[in-house]
């Protein structure tokens, strides 16, 4: 019966990123729902101080907490997170791995530039040779 | 001295007793102990050539000018800011590579030594490494990298300074004598064995401390360009 189109919600336990402000960039719980704008959040693993914070400004994860009550205190989160390893389970999937590619790739300086380049081209002339030999 | 703050234009946070109560003039002012400008004399003693013209005449030390203008003009004031050296970036270390942004080198990524006087910084390529010499750089024209050459304790010969990159005082050729060269191309000197050998001795110790980084001579050998998507304001350096 249940065959929305939706596969996340906006639901107590929800993982979510956060998209500005000063911790934008981590993931945070929601904690209980304000209205229909704003939600009360919290991250007390990985940083982010319990807030309200817009939908707006939120990404939802499929990542949710399955045990958790509503209007939860940051203790409560803190112990559930980390017995459900939410945090390892973010880190692990792709687009987090992707995002983490991003940043790294932002953040090399000329001299770590230089050094991708020369590594590409050294795999690129292994791939290129063993192709050769192979044909 | 102890300066009263404007509030507005015109007022400020002291009165004029207060201000001077604060500068301690009730102490009296100090007077400074000059020496009396010398005297110079209004005439001199000039001696005169020809036999008809007495020998000596005394003549005015300043004349008075030939020519005054119609109204007076406005004098410029004078300033009293003075050009010093430009100060180095805290991000400019010896051992600091550097791109170079303008000038015959520009592209290259060259080692920084030390900064001279004039306030110019000292760079070499190493000349081994890209043909960079021993070699005179203005800070403004020069991407500073985050990447550094551990130099340790080596310091520049002190005999490397701005006098050293002078230009040699070339005799000026005539216009007879160049007319007669036609457009020769001028025979160059050939480079000073003395300038070859600081090079030699500088680049040393660099090139063994280059060595030690992985891919770093590499490095230093390439060019730097901006490739389509790169833009230097998102650029980590």
């Amino acid at each position: 019966m249940t065959d929305s189109t939706f596969k996340r919600f906006v639901e107590v336990g929800r993982v979510v990123l956060l998209k500005s402000g000063p911790s934008a960039g981590k993931i945070a719980v929601i904690a209980e729902i304000i209205d229909h704008n704003r939600a009360i959040i919290d991250g007390p693993t990985t940083g982010v101080p319990r807030q309200s914070f817009p939908y707006r400004h939120l990404t939802l994860t499929p990542i949710a907490l399955t045990k958790l009550p509503r209007g939860a205190g940051s203790g409560v989160i803190r112990k559930q997170v980390e017995k459900e390893g939410t945090v390892a389970k973010w880190e692990s999937s792709t687009w987090a791995k992707k995002r983490a590619a991003m940043e790294k790739r932002r953040s090399l300086n000329d001299f770590e530039r230089f050094s991708v380049m020369v590594t590409k081209k050294q795999r690129r002339d292994v791939v290129r040779k063993t192709l050769a030999k192979a044909a | 001295m102890a300066r009263s703050r404007q509030l507005a234009p015109g007022v400020g946070r002291f009165s004029r007793s207060q201000a001077a109560s604060r500068r301690g003039l009730y102490k009296g002012l100090k007077k400074s102990d000059k020496p009396a400008p010398t005297e110079t004399p209004a005439f001199k003693e000039v001696t005169v050539g020809g036999d008809k013209n007495s020998g000596t005449r005394l003549v005015p030390t300043s004349k008075a000018p030939r020519f005054y203008p119609a109204e007076d003009v406005r004098q410029p004031k004078k300033s009293r800011k003075s050009p010093k050296p430009a100060k180095l970036r805290s991000t400019i270390v010896p051992g600091t590579v550097l791109i170079l942004l303008a000038g015959r080198f520009r592209g290259k990524r060259v080692v920084f030594l030390k900064q001279l006087e004039s306030g110019l910084l000292l760079v070499t390529g190493p000349y081994k490494i890209n043909g960079v010499p021993l070699r005179r750089v203005n800070q403004a024209y020069v991407i500073a990298t985050s990447t550094k050459v551990d130099l340790g304790e080596f310091k520049v010969d002190a005999k490397i300074n701005d006098a050293y990159f002078a230009k040699p005082a070339t005799k000026s050729s005539s216009a007879e004598a160049e007319f007669f060269e036609e457009g020769k191309p001028k025979a160059k000197e050939a480079f000073p064995e003395a300038k070859s050998a600081d090079q030699k001795e500088v680049d040393k110790t660099v090139i063994a401390a280059v060595q030690k980084q992985e891919n770093l001579a590499k490095y230093l050998k390439a060019t730097f360009g901006l490739s389509k998507g790169q833009f230097p304001h998102q650029m980590v350096f």
